[in-house]
């Protein structure tokens, strides 16, 4: 059973750079079809200063840190026991490449279902941009089976 | 991509769907390299097995983004307010995925007309992935 004392925990912030050439690999490995996300020269012609991140993109930077599943070890939880169960994205400013987001992260809550067999561990993030702008805030539901 | 109006949709409307090729060992590991989870349930079989799996598994955040493009390909992403997801069950090796989206609910909210979408992505047997929603902001 996971230490409901994780409850309120906060992860230093960490700052992660959006790049151009990460912009394109996500494309690639999504098989993104709109020109948008891989050709400066097509985002500039729908009105983008440079390629822009894709939606889900901030959830992949907030993983460019040494030890992305270190939430797992504090909480002495088996990485091969974890399912992603739900993810929120709130939007608030666009972000580019060029641009340098800040990841604050706080555990907001622990709870179980089925007598214990699932625990579920929700982590929020804020992203801010270089100039202090909240850009968007994330809530991960981390699933435990511990059948 | 034609512009989408808020006047023309109406509760019910299907937004334009997307069907992915489907996921190989390749698709994974380039995932993995792109998303940043390195995670090896879903690149290392002898890890998956290990924990219990059959076979290593499509990362939800694939799908999501699968969904994402879903809604990026509708409208302008600065009409994206929110968007949020369930993994209702794991995506398998092999399976093809299908997202689709309706609009559900159409409303004014901080000075906006906003449609609120239901999404789904469902493999080829029918099977629900993932399901949620997002928020989005018209003219």
């Amino acid at each position: 059973m996971i230490d409901r004392s994780h409850i309120g925990r906060e992860f230093g912030v960490h700052t992660a750079d959006i790049e151009k050439g990460r912009l394109r690999f996500f494309a690639k490995a999504t098989r993104e079809s709109n020109p948008v996300y891989f050709d400066e020269a097509a985002a500039k012609e729908a009105g983008h200063p440079t390629l822009p991140a894709p939606p889900t993109f901030l959830f992949s930077m907030d993983m460019e840190v040494p030890e992305p599943f270190g939430i797992l070890q504090v909480m002495d939880i088996d990485l091969g026991k974890v399912l992603h169960g739900t993810q929120e994205f709130t939007y608030h400013k666009p972000v580019y490449a060029g641009d340098a987001i800040s990841f604050r992260s706080v555990v907001t809550d622990i709870y179980e279902k089925k007598g214990g067999a699932l625990e579920f561990v929700v982590k929020k993030t804020s992203a801010t941009n270089q100039k202090g702008e909240l850009v968007a805030e994330m809530t991960r539901t981390l699933v435990v089976r511990n059948g | 991509m034609t512009a989408v109006n808020f006047d023309s949709l109406s509760v019910g409307d299907q937004i334009p769907g997307l069907v992915k090729p489907p996921i190989t060992r390749t698709t994974l590991a380039l995932f993995a390299g792109a998303s940043g989870d390195h995670n090896p349930i879903h690149i290392d079989i002898d890890f998956a097995k290990a924990a219990g799996m059959e076979d290593v598994f499509a990362h939800g955040m694939l799908s999501m983004a699968y969904l994402a493009q879903t809604l990026t390909g509708w409208v302008p992403q600065s009409a994206l307010r929110s968007f949020n997801i369930r993994f209702s069950s794991i995506t398998h090796l092999q399976d093809r995925i299908t997202c689709n989206g309706e609009v559900a609910e159409k409303f004014e909210e901080a000075g906006e007309k906003r449609l609120r979408v239901t999404l789904t992505a469902v493999n080829q047997d029918g099977d629900v992935k993932l399901a949620g929603e997002a928020i989005v902001a018209l003219a």
